[in-house]
């Protein structure tokens, strides 16, 4: 499998990432979406006429929505679920957090209260949720494993800092950002460390 | 008030290839400045009170807001036959200039922040390495520096022990010079330029000169901005904002002598802006 890739893309990370949970190798390639904005060129508008990143090429097979591929990845798997709603709160988080950071740190235009009001609204309905959770004695979005749907929503709140919107009022979203970050398997992107302080 | 020294020092406002007639605003020091195309091509930069002076180096346009004594700095090896120019877009990181600059020329942080890129646990040891203020060129140098890296650049294939020269020629760049594994003998050439936004703010536009003739140039740009975005939420949690130019309660150690020099340096010029002078 191909994946048009990103380093600093949030979307193309939960690809990255999920793959690397599963054990699935994928060919990247990178493409220079900043400073070059070669996913509005002809190589990727040939792959993927709205000219978004990533794209994922599996034989005859191009997907070019982020869910499609987490769920494309994960067939046949107890990675996938059947509740809707967390695939889209990761959609929620990307055009909130996500711009906010695009904004903060590559010079996005975006009307940047608006967008953080907007990612903070998802937070508190994600810590909400995890609490209850833990108040059920578990830790993932809607199973007692990790599902795409934890991958889906994982790189845009842990990112969440780099555009200006703080994670020190969610103690439940950053529990659960840590068991995502000790799944065996986890790889980092820029912005999400590894973690080294559970180490012996 | 903001330091004469800083006034007349020059400072990267854009990448210039992109720059339209249109042109596009931005800030340096805090005063609103626009880059923009003349008629004839050539690129100019007007603060509040007119044109100011400008460069075009290294792929980018250089202005100073005040009457600079000396001409913007030139790296000769760069200009080398065959090296390939890669100017790597623009970061903006909630960070003093200065801040961005000494991170650049720290060591010591690589296996905790680069990991298994440019450094690994258990090779943590900065050996000992030489620093100067160059008093004929007016330059902080850090030479024979040397570290284990697992990838120290995307040509690349394993781990090896890498060579590094740091130069600061200006208040708010840094040069890096690393053993160049396409081809030894020769030296790789990566810079930070960093555009002073506010004291605390500040746009970040990574260069580099290379002999790499086979990578691709979108793989050597998301190498680089890999590196430093790694860098960039560090950078926007040390406290404090500011970079304290008198000994206080950060104690350096010996992997921090770049940094002694750097803040020394800075300290004798009067370059104080994204400072602060009252021991932290």
């Amino acid at each position: 499998m191909i994946l048009y890739d990103y380093i600093l893309s949030a979307s193309c990370y939960k690809v990255r990432l999920m793959a690397a949970l599963l054990g699935v190798k994928l060919d990247l390639v990178a493409i220079d979406f900043h400073p070059g904005r070669e996913h509005k060129g002809p190589a990727i508008l040939a792959l993927n006429p709205s000219g978004t990143l990533p794209v994922l090429v599996d034989g005859d097979l191009a997907l070019t929505e982020t869910g499609a591929m987490l769920a494309h990845l994960a067939r046949g798997t107890g990675w996938l679920m059947d509740d809707p709603r967390w695939l889209d709160m990761a959609g929620q988080l990307n055009l909130s957090l996500g711009l906010a950071r695009l904004h903060d740190m590559l010079h996005y235009p975006a009307d940047i209260t608006t967008v953080r009001r907007a990612g903070v609204l998802c937070l508190r309905q994600l810590e909400a949720h995890l609490t209850e959770r833990r108040w059920a004695g578990q830790i993932f979005l809607c199973a007692d494993c990790p599902t795409i749907a934890d991958i889906a929503c994982f790189p845009n709140v842990a990112l969440a800092p780099d555009g200006g919107v703080s994670l020190d009022e969610y103690p439940s979203i950053r529990l659960w950002l840590r068991a995502v970050r000790a799944l065996p398997g986890f790889i980092e992107m820029p912005g999400i460390h590894r973690m080294h302080e559970n180490r012996a | 008030m903001i330091p004469q020294a800083n006034l007349d020092a020059w400072y990267p406002v854009a990448m210039a290839a992109p720059v339209t007639r249109a042109g596009q605003e931005t800030r340096l020091l805090g005063m609103p400045i626009r880059v923009f195309r003349e008629n004839d091509g050539s690129i100019a930069v007007h603060g509040p009170a007119g044109p100011l002076p400008v460069r075009q180096r290294f792929d980018h346009v250089w202005a100073s807001p005040g009457n600079p004594a000396q001409d913007l700095f030139t790296i000769p090896q760069a200009e080398a036959i065959g090296r390939r120019h890669v100017p790597c877009g623009v970061v903006r990181v909630k960070c003093s200039p200065l801040r961005a600059v000494e991170n650049f020329l720290d060591i010591a942080h690589f296996p905790f922040v680069h990991t298994d890129v440019l450094g690994a646990e258990p090779h943590t040891e900065v050996n000992r390495y030489e620093v100067a203020i160059r008093d004929d060129v007016d330059e902080v140098w850090a030479t024979k520096v040397t570290f284990y890296q697992p990838q120290a650049a995307k040509s690349a294939a394993g781990g090896i022990t890498t060579e590094y020269m740091y130069r600061v020629p200006a208040p708010t760049a840094a040069v890096l010079y690393k053993t160049c594994p396409a081809r030894p003998g020769e030296w790789d050439v990566i810079t930070i330029f960093v555009q002073p936004l506010a004291e605390d703010l500040c746009d970040v536009w990574p260069w580099m000169a290379l002999y790499d003739d086979t990578t691709p140039t979108a793989e050597l740009i998301a190498f680089q901005q890999m590196i430093f975005l790694q860098d960039r939420s560090i950078l926007e949690n040390q406290i404090p904002r500011l970079l304290p130019l008198d000994p206080g309660m950060e104690v350096p150690t010996q992997a921090d002598m770049t940094s002694i020099a750097y803040r020394r340096w800075l300290k004798r010029h009067g370059l104080t802006y994204g400072a602060q002078m009252v021991a932290a």
